[in-house]
């Protein structure tokens, strides 16, 4: 009965924004369960390659490892923290969602493209990695015409929905209603990029009283406003790569191919890693600090310490991110040294600042509101802080002249890096969030089982940072990140992976059964059927006159 | 200090991260014990703010100027245009094949050898691997642009070579056994020893 009904989840209580919430969480978690055994099955191909469905097969291997970062961080991070953020951004600017109705074309667009770049993998094998390095996406002696225009498409349907967020968010930002009604744009707009933290830092070494007292936006949304720049920015990016590669396909289509050399492999490079980089440190960190500085205030009911200096930090960030990329071409002899050692180097080892800040104050703000309750929401924010702290200065190290000449497409990178940053740091972050937000978006349902959001929770942790370490070392030892090995030669390190991964995919299970078993299955269809109230936020009565549902 | 190849660097950086990793895990995890015991703890240490500030700034900078004095590659990378090389192979890659100049490229230890890669169609790496897998030394190569590597090769060995950047999966197959070997290093150590070098 349980399984049908849950234990005490009321879907038709829910409102719009919270069901609209709710579907974009689902999705989410499904699309990160299917990424969960993609990388299972690739870690146990690097075990044993003829296992199905890789058959021994590069075309398949290197299929399941294109679509495995599109389902991973499009499917399931993009839908997950856009949800929270739809959400989080009326609940914490007292304002309704610009739309609902865009909300939900935002997490529909996503599902759909997903799936539509998944399904160029499955079916034609396409697998030119989402590094797209020109000429290869265009390459029709490797990869069908057909496999390309669809997965092209995919990714663009995503883009066209990271852009509907972008638009809800900022026109919720700046609408001026409720505690916005008396507010200007400028005022809005000083407040989103973080000068009045500035400002008031400069008045108080000055000997001025501050600029603003009462900053108008909070410093999550602040966070929020200036993390959803660079996600414009790189939705644009990789929209532009996206009509690049699809002009070619489709003249190779036709019958018409047009000139590869045309456009320069380089030049290309350092463009398209501008924009795929603001995704990890643009995006990712103030996405991260912000929600780390929300989860601190929250859990401990007290002001965040220092915020004129995180609202500053917020400020340093933009001018940091956008100035990072050479990192990803210090092994590319044709890149100017310059670029690599202003770009590459320096400016990158700044993030180790802004990430080192965004940990101290956090950790400050709980300790000094101890003794504190040991909440799966804190858990999951302490799991989260270890995370980046094993993640960013394992970036941070081979961000540099003479490691990345030796570590450069090696699984270091992508073991100690990537999968520890994103399964450890950036998901437990964003699992704390749920914690936080659920009783919020459920209207209070209750949690099936407290012992399996602890299994989750250890299982999650231990596995992610186990299967990251063993993939760091197998890279120290010189094994590449995209490359099929075939006569064992880095098994021992692949099967201390895969037994650390399947921790993880473990934990995922115990997730959507604890999560299944809480709403019930009746109460999970309820999720996607229509909201009886039209409410587009969370705490006010009544509901100002912007919500359009 | 300095780090004559990749497996010393690497050797010392595993060791160096390692401890590193159980550093911050560990501190965490004294914060979360700490944070919910019911008696409040004390500070083991007062850290100033512009004191952990600077230990980031430097850590970050620090770094890179560490290595640039102990990791000889570096400084020979940076100014590889004004270094005459001992010797310079010219290398092709077309259609996920490596067009090499000649069948072993023989190196005598010591000399600073220059390998000019050119790819006439998609972006492919260069790497060299030890016949235990570990990597020597590499780089991108990207079609229609300048791609050099200056290296002083420091200790025997017969390196194979592979593409170290994905390039679909044909590119799987790009690995040309022994293609470089590196002889003269003991000789060398011995003349050393001697002093007769």
């Amino acid at each position: 009965m349980t399984l049908m009904n849950g234990v005490n989840f009321k879907p038709e209580s829910l409102n719009a924004l919270q069901k609209v919430t709710l579907r974009a969480v689902v999705m989410s978690f499904l699309f990160y369960g299917l990424a969960a055994i993609e990388g299972m099955i690739m870690r146990v191909a690097t075990v044993v390659p003829d296992i199905p469905p890789v058959h021994g097969e590069p075309e398949h291997f290197f299929s399941i490892m294109t679509v495995h970062p599109i389902v991973g961080l499009f499917g399931s991070t993009y839908q997950l923290v856009f949800a929270a953020f739809m959400f989080l951004v009326p609940f914490l600017t007292k304002k309704p969602l610009y739309s609902v109705k865009l909300a939900n074309v935002v997490w529909l667009l996503i599902t759909i493209g997903t799936a539509m770049a998944w399904i160029a993998a499955f079916i034609w094998q396409y697998a030119p990695m989402y590094t797209l390095y020109w000429p290869l996406p265009a390459d029709t002696s490797q990869f069908k015409t057909i496999g390309g225009i669809v997965f092209i498409l995919g990714v663009a349907l995503i883009m066209f929905g990271t852009f509907g967020f972008i638009y809800n968010i900022y026109a919720t930002i700046f609408a001026r209603v409720g505690v916005h009604k008396n507010k200007t744009t400028k005022e809005l707009l000083i407040s989103g990029f973080g000068i009045d933290g500035m400002l008031n830092l400069f008045h108080k070494l000055t000997g001025r009283p501050p600029y603003t007292k009462e900053p108008a936006l909070s410093l999550p949304v602040v966070a929020i406003f200036r993390g959803t720049v660079d996600t414009f920015l790189d939705a644009i990016v990789i929209l532009g790569a996206g009509i690049l590669v699809l002009i070619y396909l489709i003249a190779d289509g036709v019958g018409s191919p047009l000139d590869m050399a045309a456009i320069d492999a380089l030049l290309y490079k350092n463009w398209f890693w501008w924009g795929l980089d603001l995704v990890a440190d643009g995006l990712v960190l103030i996405y991260v600090a912000g929600s780390w500085y929300l989860l601190a205030t929250i859990i401990t009911g007290q002001k965040l310490f220092m915020e004129n200096v995180a609202r500053a930090a917020l400020m340093l960030e933009l001018l940091v991110s956008w100035m990072v990329w050479s990192h990803h071409l210090l092994a590319d002899q044709g890149q100017p040294e310059m670029m690599k050692l202003v770009s590459g180097e320096m400016v990158t080892a700044f993030e180790l600042l802004t990430q080192g800040l965004a940990l101290f104050i956090t950790l400050v703000t709980l300790w000094k509101a101890r003794p504190l309750k040991p909440t799966m929401e804190l858990k999951y924010l302490l799991g989260g802080l270890v995370g980046f702290g094993l993640a960013v200065p394992a970036g941070i190290i081979q961000a540099d002249m003479a490691m990345n000449r030796v570590l450069h497409n090696t699984q270091w990178i992508i073991g100690a890096h990537v999968h520890i940053a994103i399964i450890v740091g950036l998901y437990m972050t964003l699992y704390s969030v749920v914690y936080v937000l659920w009783p919020l978006v459920t209207n209070n349902a209750k949690l099936w089982s407290s012992k399996l959001s602890n299994a989750h929770f250890w299982l999650h942790l231990i596995g992610g940072i186990g299967m990251g370490a063993f993939m760091g070392m197998a890279g120290l030892d010189g094994m590449l990140r995209r490359h099929m090995y075939f006569e064992g030669e880095f098994q021992t390190y692949m099967i201390l992976a895969g037994l650390f991964g399947s921790m993880i995919l473990l934990a995922w299970v115990l997730f959507m059964v604890n999560i299944i078993m809480s709403v019930g299955l009746k109460g999970l269809l309820g999720i996607f059927l229509p909201a009886r109230d039209s409410t587009a936020s969370y705490g006010l009565e009544p509901e100002p006159e912007l919500a359009k549902v | 200090m300095s780090f004559s190849n990749s497996l010393e660097l690497l050797s010392f950086h595993w060791m160096a991260y390692t401890i590193y990793a159980f550093i911050i895990i560990s501190v965490v995890a004294w914060f979360g014990y700490n944070l919910t015991r019911k008696e409040k703890a004390k500070s083991l240490v007062r850290i100033p703010f512009y004191g952990y500030m600077a230990f980031l700034v430097a850590g970050g900078v620090g770094h890179h100027i560490f290595t640039y004095n102990v990791v000889p590659w570096v400084s020979e990378d940076i100014t590889r245009h004004e270094i005459t090389p001992d010797k310079t192979f010219d290398i092709t890659i077309k259609k996920h094949q490596f067009l090499l100049p000649q069948e072993k490229m023989v190196i005598e230890c010591g000399e600073k050898v220059m390998f000019n890669v050119v790819s006439e169609d998609l972006v492919y790496g260069f790497g060299l691997f030890r016949q235990d897998h570990t990597m020597v030394t590499q780089m991108q190569v990207n079609p229609g642009s300048r791609n050099d590597l200056l290296w002083t090769f420091n200790h025997d060995g017969i390196f194979n070579l592979m593409s170290t950047e994905y390039s679909g999966p044909r590119g799987n197959q790009m690995f040309v056994k022994n293609a470089v070997e590196v002889r003269g290093c003991d000789k060398r150590v011995a003349m050393l020893e001697g002093g007769r070098l």
